[in-house]
This record gives structure tokens, C-alpha cells and sequence, in this order.
């Protein structure tokens, strides 16, 4: 059940945007997300899909394999459509008893569900073309000034590294507790809610318990070979911006001027 | 003065209750005296509990003293201002392979310990690929640690204390989690750097067949030293070694057993080799 896990799931490919500075990145995904609050009209929304369309292209992870990522928020997507479907006031097109549809909700509705698609697509474009490696680099690096005002950025991205690594031991680990337990008769399918909640305590407390063994030998580990927090570190894969990632954030700013200007153009 | 030099070294863990007052003091480490020099092969053996363990940490200033000196590399280990000096020259292995590996790339991992010492950008690069290459493990530089073997998820952690260029390593039970074929490669490992770049190598282990290959053997018992020497020495004396719950290598224990019954072969055999050649000099 935990396998289905794809925090930080990586396509490995050679295209341009694997290779662009994870921080270009960060960026674009945040420009990209406010453009889709911003953008209206059918104008607005064929700059904003065609963006996606371009960068979904470039990537060169296949489409398909998106898409499967929009199957685990389905849910959520049809619960926002009929919100938004039913409960928008305005000119009635057609009613089922107290229900009734009318056109500001059809269109609120469209809206939101595009706009929601569009949200998870974009963004996994971001952790598709990064290693998780990269991805932490780069938030060290962008969130840097942050540290000025006592945010401990490096702290947080080796947190996170380090977080990303042991995913998959302690779901191994999970899965063999379990294991241990159903040999010992441990039921951890039948009953109700309270009762399977209560069946996984012994899951969870070897978990725990081997989980803060594992983080006190890593400690150690890690002193063993001088880690001293930040300071005076060096890399060994530092980011450098390229000529293409200057490109990059010139084509953000064209994007995201334009999503602009077609919201001023059409009010 | 010798590499690793400790005098009169105690070590005691004290336990306490819930008020602070002291219930119990352990004494993992009581008086050892220990000499390695640089280059050497060095063998601490003990069961469980013996403070083989404690003393390990003692030598990368992971555990101070409570007592008595420790100089490594000629500096006093007491010493806070030595301490950063210390762990770069005496690199660390332990024993569980998933908990010391840090990065999600094995040549990430590598790079981690001299990325905390500060070592440029193209030098790392180039003492990656070195460290990588004296373990065997190069072609496996962009693969994520999760899919090794414990073999080789230890050869990587030998690597990446051998890209921080220290001296002397200190491996603390390196193969208590592997199977026979990750002991071996681990063994070969530690080895060749031992043979063939002069490191220092303290190897902490109660796998007794470990310790054949080594110059200079420790035993240890209740937090003391109880025997050293040779193999050779050592391991002529297996009764005395039955006492500290420890098994001579199984070759050995057949040349003491035929020994005992009247055949005249020379005590401490340690190899298949020696053996044969004993027995066939006897007819």
C-alpha cells in the first residue's frame, strides 16, 4: 500500500529542462501557478495551455505518464466540479429538485477543474525533470537570504535529503514488520475504523522505535565524517547558471508579462 | 611515538535515575593500553559487551575518556581544539550499511565527508573517482545506494572515508550484517588499502577467521585487555580464548583438537596451507 508513494518521482530523460538549474525551475513553477490565477478570457487560456504544452513537450516525459498522476486527485477534481456546478447562484439552465445548475456555475466549474488539472500537471513537470537532489540544492540556494534573518536553510534542505533517502528503507522496513506481525497473527484487515487503527499500534511502534535507532547511528555517521552544520562546506555538484538558464528566465518573464497584459487587455 | 597510542584508557557509562543520581557506572572501557602503528593491520576481538565497540569510538573522538590518554596521530584526543583534525585522519565504518549512507547517489554519498571538510569543487571529483576505483566500486557511481548489496553499500562507506584521505580507518564490525560474500568483499577491501596505500587499519570485529589477516591481534574482555600478539600467538591459545566466549578460527581448533590427541604439529595454525604442510611432515 505504501509503494504507491511518488513523492519526488523522477523521469530520467536528457531533455532541456532536466538539465536547466533546479532554481529556474522553482521559479518557473511559481510564475506558472500565480499565470493560472491570473489568467481570463480565452486568450488568457490559451497562453496558459499553450505553456504547458510547450513545456510538457520539452520535457520529454511522455504524456500518458502524466496523466496517470492526475488518476490519485480524481476525487478531488469531481468534488470540486460538482461544488462549484451546483452551488453558484445565478441564471437557472436546468434543476433536479433543490439542485440546479446554472451558466455561472457551469463556467466556475470548468474553470476550477481546468485550473486544478492544470495546477498538478504543471507542477509535476518540476518534479519529473528534477532529482530530489537537485530539487533540495536548489531550494538551499533560492531560499539562501532566508538564512540572513535566522531560517536555517541548509539545516532544512539536509533534513530533506536525508528525509528522501530513507523513504524507501522505512517502507521496506514497514512492509517487514508487517510481515513479522501477520506471522504472529496480527490482523490489520478486518473490523472497523477504531479497530484497524488500533491494529496497526504494533506497526507502528517497532517503526518508531527502529526509526529513531536509524536517526541516532546517522547522526553518528555523520560527525564521523566531520559534518559540522553549513558553514565552510563545499559541493560537489555546486549549481551554476548556464547560458540557457538566463534564456529560461527571459521566456518566464515574456510568459508571464503576457498572461499579464491579456488580463489588462480584456477587463 | 606510535600512531595510535592509549595509556590507562577508561571509559564508564553512568546510568542515572530520574533525579539525576547516579545508580549504576558500567565500565565499558577499564585501563586499556593500546599501540598501533602507521601502517599496521590491527585486529580487536571480544564478544558482545566487551567494549571493542567503545573503544572504536574513543579513537574518531565520537567518546571521550573519562580517564587516561589517547593520542592519535600524536594528538591528545582530550583535546577540543584536535577533534575535527581527528575524525579527518581516522575515518569511521560501522556496522549497519543503510544507516551511514547519506546521499541518494553513491558518488553523492562519496563526496559528502570531504564536502564537510572543504576540499574544492574538481578536487572532490577527482577523489571521488580515486576512492571509488580502490574499493571496486566505480561503475556503480550513479546508482542509488537502495539497490546495492550489503556488500557493497559497505565498500561505498569505505570509499567515502577514503575520499576524505585519512591516515588510519577504523572498521567497527563492518560485516556483522552481511553474508559471506559481503564479508569477503569487505575484507579484501580494507586489505588492499592497508597493503597497497599504506593506511592504517583497526578492524573491530568478533569473526575470528577476520583477524588471520591482520599484524597484530587484540583481544578483549570486560572493557580490558586480555590478550595481544600475533595471530599466530594468539590464536595458540585456545583454551584461553574458550574462556572469553571467543571461537578460534575452525582450522585452528582442528590442529589444537589433533594436537591434544598426540599428533606433533605446531600449535597455532591458521591457514588450510599450514596444515596440510604440518600433517605432511609428520609421515
Amino acid at each position: 500500500m505504501l509503494r504507491d508513494i511518488t513523492i519526488g518521482q523522477y523521469y530520467p530523460s536528457d531533455s532541456v529542462l532536466h538539465k536547466l538549474d533546479p532554481r529556474v525551475k522553482l521559479m518557473g513553477t511559481l510564475v506558472y501557478v500565480l499565470s493560472l490565477f491570473f489568467f481570463r478570457g480565452a486568450a488568457g487560456f490559451a497562453a496558459v495551455t499553450l505553456g504547458l504544452a510547450g513545456m510538457i513537450h520539452l520535457s520529454k516525459v511522455p504524456f500518458r505518464y502524466m496523466v496517470k498522476g492526475l488518476k490519485s486527485i480524481a476525487v478531488i477534481l469531481v468534488l470540486t466540479g460538482m461544488f462549484n456546478l451546483f452551488l453558484t447562484p445565478g441564471e437557472p439552465l436546468a434543476s433536479f429538485g433543490i439542485f440546479k445548475i446554472t451558466e455561472e456555475g457551469l463556467k466556475s466549474a470548468a474553470f476550477m477543474v481546468v485550473r486544478l488539472t492544470y495546477l498538478i500537471l504543471g507542477s509535476s513537470v518540476l518534479t519529473l525533470t528534477t532529482t530530489p537532489n537537485r530539487l533540495t540544492d536548489g531550494l538551499e540556494k533560492a531560499l539562501r537570504p532566508l538564512n540572513r534573518i535566522g531560517v536555517p536553510v541548509h539545516e532544512i534542505s539536509m533534513i530533506m535529503s536525508i528525509a528522501l533517502r530513507f523513504i524507501p528503507i522505512l517502507v521496506e522496513e514497514t512492509d517487514k514488520i508487517m510481515k513479522a506481525q501477520l506471522a504472529r497473527g496480527a490482523d490489520f484487515e478486518s473490523g472497523n475504523l477504531i479497530k484497524k487503527a488500533k491494529a496497526m499500534v504494533p506497526l507502528l511502534v517497532p517503526l518508531f522505535v527502529s526509526a529513531f535507532r536509524r536517526a541516532n547511528d546517522l547522526a553518528l555517521a555523520m560527525e564521523a565524517r566531520c559534518y559540522n552544520g553549513g558553514a565552510g562546506r563545499t559541493k560537489m555538484k555546486p549549481l551554476k547558471y548556464e547560458k540557457r538558464d538566463g534564456a529560461a528566465y527571459l521566456l518566464l518573464a515574456v510568459y508571464f508579462a503576457g498572461v499579464i497584459a491579456l488580463r489588462a487587455w480584456l477587463r | 611515538m606510535n600512531f595510535i597510542e592509549a595509556r590507562k584508557l577508561v571509559h564508564e557509562y553512568i546510568r542515572r535515575d530520574e533525579e539525576g543520581n547516579v545508580e549504576g557506572i558500567l565500565a565499558a572501557l577499564d585501563g586499556v593500553d593500546l599501540d598501533v602503528k602507521a601502517g599496521e593491520f590491527v585486529a580487536v576481538l571480544g564478544h558482545n559487551g566487551s567494549g571493542k565497540s567503545t573503544l572504536a569510538k574513543h579513537l574518531n573522538v565520537l567518546l571521550k575518556a573519562s580517564e587516561g590518554t589517547l593520542w592519535v596521530d600524536g594528538k591528545d584526543t582530550l583535546d577540543d581544539k584536535y577533534q575535527w583534525d581527528i575524525r579527518k585522519n581516522a575515518g569511521m565504518v560501522f556496522q549497519n550499511p543503510d544507516n551511514q549512507i547519506i546521499a541518494g547517489m553513491v558518488e553523492e554519498d562519496v563526496a559528502f565527508g570531504p564536502e564537510n571538510i572543504g576540499v574544492p569543487t574538481d578536487e572532490i571529483w577527482s577523489r571521488v573517482e580515486k576512492s571509488l576505483k580502490s574499493v571496486g566500486m566505480l561503475e556503480y557511481r550513479e546508482h542509488s545506494p537502495n539497490k546495492l548489496s550489503g556488500g557493497q553499500k559497505q565498500r561505498v562507506a569505505i570509499a567515502g572515508v577514503m575520499a576524505m584521505e585519512p591516515k588510519c580507518i577504523v572498521l567497527d564490525e563492518p560485516t556483522a550484517m552481511l553474508d559471506p560474500k559481503g564479508r569477503r568483499e569487505v575484507l579484501e577491501a580494507a586489505g588492499t588499502l592497508n597493503r597497497e596505500k599504506g593506511i592504517t587499519v583497526i578492524l573491530i570485529t568478533h569473526y575470528m577467521e577476520e583477524a588471520v589477516q591482520a599484524d597484530k591481534v587484540y583481544v578483549m574482555d570486560h572493557g580490558k585487555v586480555v590478550m595481544q600478539g600475533t595471530p599466530r600467538e594468539v590464536f595458540s591459545q585456545v583454551d584461553r580464548l574458550k574462556s572469553y566466549r571467543l571461537d578460534v578460527p575452525q582450522i585452528t581448533l582442528l590442529a589444537h583438537e589433533l594436537r591434544k590427541e598426540g599428533l606433533k604439529i605446531p600449535e597455532g595454525i591458521l591457514t588450510r596451507q599450514e596444515l596440510a604442510e604440518a600433517l605432511c611432515q609428520l609421515y
